[in-house]
């Protein structure tokens, strides 16, 4: 399956991948409509340190601790495509202190949010928004 | 065919049940549970009280999972006994199942101390299953004033659930502080301040010695009155169906990094086990749901002919209460253990990283829990710290802090 | 000193209805023109350091920015322009010679448009690249004038040596040092998927690159950078630079800071230390001594590698054309006054030089007469930007045409035409790594395969409208091209008939 892999030696640490992944989240038509003054909780995370900046986002684990530790039974994985079903995440965080990738993160509500490859998000357009937004694609989608 | 029979319909039994399946498709199952329901998230409990899941969505899963992993369920059923020789277990009924390999995944049971005068209290209550909540949520009102004994993270969860739906929640513990089995002096008193400042109220080192009707008469001398009293001082593994078998036992039961017990084709899995905890070598009862799930997927894989060990468990927890986050792993060891303790304190947010020999061996972060499952890893997979920019972690969980060709084989690979 | 204040030659236009503070502008400007304002939350602009390069522009997730002409002006003034004040304010603040980059920008004739290329009509069927094989591989050296045969009547086949070119376009000189590390590499990958060449320029070749030396022509200029025997060896062909385009007569200063890692290694310098190429080179005062050269070269590669001569257009190009066939060279390369650069003085690059398209039919011509048109072939530089250029410039004689300003562009360059700072945002003319890497070439080098291969199709279109289905036999058919807008002279020296003769 196609899985989004990064290659730091081309990131720029520009976090475009950070606005665009927000943005195809949000569900808002418009990117300054939706996130003009808002926080952003993004899916995908840039490190810095020093000149190395890389993007990181969920691995969709072959077997991801975070859907065998979560209390609700909110994470599951299908399709090679690990989600949260957030009508039933409680919150309690467990996946965030499981992932070993720091991939997973609350979102605005406190709910547990995490890449889901842009499937389903009316503003992305057949690949993750982090994919296309990026300008040097130090981020890619592909299979390996 | 293969016969498999789980007794318990818990966590642990889903793991076991798709652990068969990953390795067998057609072998029969049966799951012996005691609870009318199906499987629930057993710690949902408290988000249901306060909420925040309901009877729908507190399915551990979806409803047509027996069905789609083709598992008969024996609701209501209890298994009073194995066989070993006969390979077969025997329900409250009398009936008896045979197997073929057998999963004990019977979890634990609410302690309940015997206190002088415990009879005369009518509302009273455990919390741990989904009935004892809803018995709980029939029995409270806007004027119901609650004594929870026991300052665990079950009381605590449980005073939490209610807060918004009675007039007053006080806990009480033996203990000194709050949620003693994972946070030292100082992070307890940093929960238990914003708990009162949410308005729970603590009698700690104090404890009903004797109850009369709606009344607590404590050790300390005071008297508390209240409506309904929840226990939950702690939980007992069930182990006596493989100990009455001849099953080797401690204080939970006895199994091999395969979730194999002592006796032949019997595993067992979940809060019914003690097992080594990987970051101290001790063997303790890690009663904690992803735990419970990750051995029974691993007894179902080596039940199903497959070859799985899981002997990495360690405690970890990953609590809130009013919207402060702590996250806790590993084991904490002391300076005359041998430890040492990193720390950083600013406002209500703490972190402790202890290590020891070199390794990250446990932390507790209170406030600022982001990305914790880095430091989690790095318990789990003994990460040296001498390869790992240690500075960096300090300060905060960070990929950057490993190699290069770590991040290049996380990041850019199928992991 | 406000005597020293220049205003700022761009305006930084933020639409804030559209702007989120996302900081990339910010964090993409290598000279800083962006800010943000922690306090306020929103971006704020330093517009004295914008060089309109069009970075923020372009990667704004809102597209919230614009980059605009300052409209401050001064009083207009046909003979004493703007940018001639502008001029005079800085030499009269710092004393120096003025720096710049890219091709010269001035409103200079480009005869290019002026010329249109015929499409038979009737009697000559036009061909559909389509459906019909087209070709257009050249190859590059001396031909003989006539088929020769040996002794038992079959026909001579040992050719001097030849470059093989897909298509008649090759990446032209830039030496890494004034281009980056990532932008050899995309250069490099580009020409070998092609079928073509590119050009290492002065700077060496670094030993990354040693694995495309089949589609590589390695040059040897007058400071002699990172020329060893194996260098020479690598490469296709080895170049000889007499002069550039954009800076005839004056050699090249690559500062000390540049000369850095790498680099450094590459052209086998010290680090830190300037790489000054002289104006001459100081062994070559005649064609006699061109000729000594190119003869140590191809001594030196057993003659198996054909040698080019590139000079820039000027005054008495045909005479030193002629001079440079008799010189034993195999190639001449032309370099016409809009060709680009990676640092030139502002008034050398804005006023010296000729036009490519009046040298190469000069040359040409003059070399037809003097019959050794065969004994060379021609390559003609200096703002080629495109396949009709390219076709124009085969059907006024050359052999084969050098781009480099194109390929930057398809790289990135959005020609802010200040190489010279060394702060390229679109890591194309830097060595900060930071920047660097902000060229990835394996986008760069499907960008540039990309263009040539639309290049190639866009040729064979208008070959196969002119009836023609072979490159070569364009080459010098000037009657396939009609000038408009132009003296008798100047048709005169292309020539070529005015467009309805």
């Amino acid at each position: 399956m196609k899985r989004i892999f990064v290659d730091e030696k081309w990131c720029l640490g520009c976090r475009l991948c950070e606005y665009n992944c927000a943005y195809s989240n949000s569900g808002v038509v418009g990117m300054s409509k939706a996130l003009k003054g808002k926080k952003i909780y993004p899916r995908i995370r840039v490190e810095e340190k020093g000149d190395t900046t890389f993007a990181v986002s969920c691995r969709h684990c072959e077997d991801p601790m975070c859907s065998k530790s979560c209390i609700a039974g909110a994470i599951t994985k299908k399709d090679g495509i690990v989600r949260v079903d957030q009508e039933k995440c409680v919150g309690c965080l467990t996946c965030v202190l499981v992932c070993p990738y720091g991939a997973i993160a609350p979102g605005e509500n406190g709910t547990a949010q995490k890449c889901e490859l842009c499937i389903g998000n009316s503003n992305s357009s057949g690949e993750p928004a982090c994919v296309g937004g990026c300008p040097n694609k130090a981020i890619v989608f592909e299979e390996r | 065919m293969k016969r498999y029979v789980i007794i318990g319909n818990g966590t642990a039994a889903v793991g076991c049940i798709e652990g068969i399946r990953s390795a067998d498709t057609d072998g029969r199952i049966v799951v012996i549970s005691a609870e009318e329901r199906r499987v629930y998230s057993r710690p949902l409990i408290s988000y249901y009280l306060e909420g925040k899941t309901d009877l729908e969505r507190i399915n551990y899963r979806p409803d047509n999972f027996y069905s789609d992993n083709k598992c008969e369920v024996l609701y209501g059923k209890k298994a009073v006994s194995i066989n070993s020789d006969a390979t077969s277990v025997e329900l409250d009924g009398g009936e008896t199942i045979e197997y073929d390999e057998l999963c004990v995944a019977t979890g634990s049971s609410p302690f309940v101390p015997p206190i002088e005068g415990a009879d005369s209290v009518k509302s009273k209550f455990s919390f741990m299953t989904l009935d004892d909540a809803l018995k709980i949520e029939k029995s409270v009102n806007k004027e119901s004033r609650v004594l929870i004994v026991g300052a665990g993270l079950i009381g605590l969860k449980c005073a939490e659930g209610l807060k918004d739906r009675v007039k007053s929640v006080v806990v009480c513990d033996l203990a000194d502080r709050v949620l003693s089995s994972i946070l030292d002096d100082e992070c307890a008193a940093i929960m238990q301040s914003h708990l009162e400042d949410n308005g729970v109220s603590f009698m700690l080192g104090d404890s009903a010695v004797r109850f009369e009707g709606n009344a607590a008469y404590m050790k300390s001398g005071k008297t508390v009155d209240f409506d309904a009293l929840v226990t939950a001082v702690g939980v007992r593994p069930n182990i006596s169906l493989v100990k009455d078998a001849g099953g080797k036992c401690g204080r939970g039961v006895t199994v091999d990094g395969r979730m194999a017990t002592s006796i032949d084709s019997i595993y067992a899995a979940g809060d019914c086990i003690e097992s080594r905890d990987a970051s101290c070598g001790d063997v303790k009862i890690m009663a904690l749901l992803p735990n419970a799930y990750m051995e029974g997927r691993c007894a179902g894989i080596n039940m199903a002919g497959g070859d799985c060990r899981f002997d990495d468990a360690f405690p970890m927890n990953s609590i809130g209460f009013f919207g402060l986050h702590a996250m806790t792993a590993g084991s904490y060891f002391s300076e005359k253990d041998g430890g040492e303790t990193f720390e950083i304190k600013k406002g209500k947010s703490i972190k402790r990283l202890f290590t020891k020999d070199g390794y990250l061996t446990g932390f507790i972060l209170i406030g600022e829990t982001e990305r914790a499952g880095i430091y989690t890893s790095m318990i789990r997979n003994r990460t040296p710290i001498a390869s790992v920019d240690y500075e960096i972690l300090k300060n905060s969980p960070k990929l950057s802090a490993f190699d290069a060709d770590y991040r290049r084989k996380a990041l850019g690979g199928v992991v | 000193m406000s005597l020293n204040y220049i205003t700022p030659e761009f305006e930084i236009k933020r639409n804030y209805d559209r702007c989120i503070s996302c900081r990339v502008c910010e964090r993409q400007c290598a000279n800083e023109a962006h800010i943000y304002d922690e306090d306020s939350k929103i971006m704020l602009a330093d517009e004295s350091k914008c060089v309109d390069c069009q970075r923020c522009v372009s990667l704004c997730p809102t597209h919230a920015l614009k980059i605009v002409k300052n409209e401050c002006a001064f009083r207009e003034n046909a003979n004493w322009q703007s940018d001639t004040i502008k001029e005079i304010y800085k030499q009269a603040s710092s004393g120096g010679v003025l720096l710049s980059s890219m091709g010269n920008p001035k409103p200079l004739p480009v005869y290019w448009d002026k010329m249109l290329v015929n499409a038979s009509q009737v009697t000559n069927p036009p061909i559909d690249p389509l459906r019909e094989p087209m070709e257009t591989k050249v190859f590059l050296g001396k031909k003989p004038s006539r088929p020769e045969r040996n002794a038992d009547g079959s026909l001579k086949t040992d050719l001097p040596p030849q470059l093989e070119l897909s298509m008649p376009v090759m990446f032209s000189a830039m030496s890494y040092g004034s281009i980056s590390y990532n932008a050899h590499e995309s250069l490099a990958r580009a020409a070998a998927e092609l079928g073509i060449y590119y050009n290492t320029g002065e700077g060496g070749l670094h030993e990354d690159f040693y694995a495309y030396g089949p589609n590589t022509i390695v040059q040897v200029a007058s400071g002699r950078f990172g020329v060893h025997e194996g260098y020479l060896s690598a490469g296709a062909a080895i170049e000889i630079k007499m002069g550039q385009g954009a800076k005839p007569g004056i050699g090249g200063h690559l500062p000390g800071t540049k000369i850095v890692g790498d680099v450094s290694r590459t052209r086998m310098i010290p680090e830190g230390s300037d790489a000054i190429s002289p104006a001459p080179h100081h062994d070559i005062y005649s064609i006699e001594d061109l000729r000594q050269l190119v003869y140590s070269l191809k001594e030196a590669t057993q003659y198996k590698k054909p040698v080019i001569v590139k000079v820039a257009a000027v005054h008495n190009i045909a005479a030193i054309a002629s001079g440079i066939a008799r010189s034993g060279a195999d190639i001449i390369a032309i370099d016409g006054f809009r060709g680009g650069t990676g640092a030139a003085p502002t008034r050398i690059r804005d006023n010296v030089g000729i036009p490519i398209e009046l040298a190469l039919a000069a040359v040409d011509q003059r070399l037809r007469d003097e019959g050794i048109r065969n004994d060379v072939s021609l390559v003609v530089g200096g703002s080629i930007r495109c396949a009709s250029d390219v076709v124009k410039a085969i059907a006024l004689g050359a052999d084969a045409c050098y781009v480099a300003t194109a390929a930057l562009l398809a790289l990135g360059c959005h020609l802010c035409r200040t190489c010279q700072t060394g702060k390229c945002n679109w890591g194309i003319a830097t060595q900060r790594p930071e920047l660097v890497k902000r060229l990835n070439p394996n986008i760069g080098r499907e960008r540039l395969v990309n263009l040539m291969t639309a290049w190639k199709h866009e040729i064979k279109e208008l070959m196969g409208g002119m009836g023609i289905n072979s490159i070569e036999t364009l080459r010098g058919n000037r009657l396939m091209l009609r000038g408009i807008n132009m003296t008798e002279k100047e048709l005169e020296i292309l020539g070529i008939s005015h467009a309805g003769e």
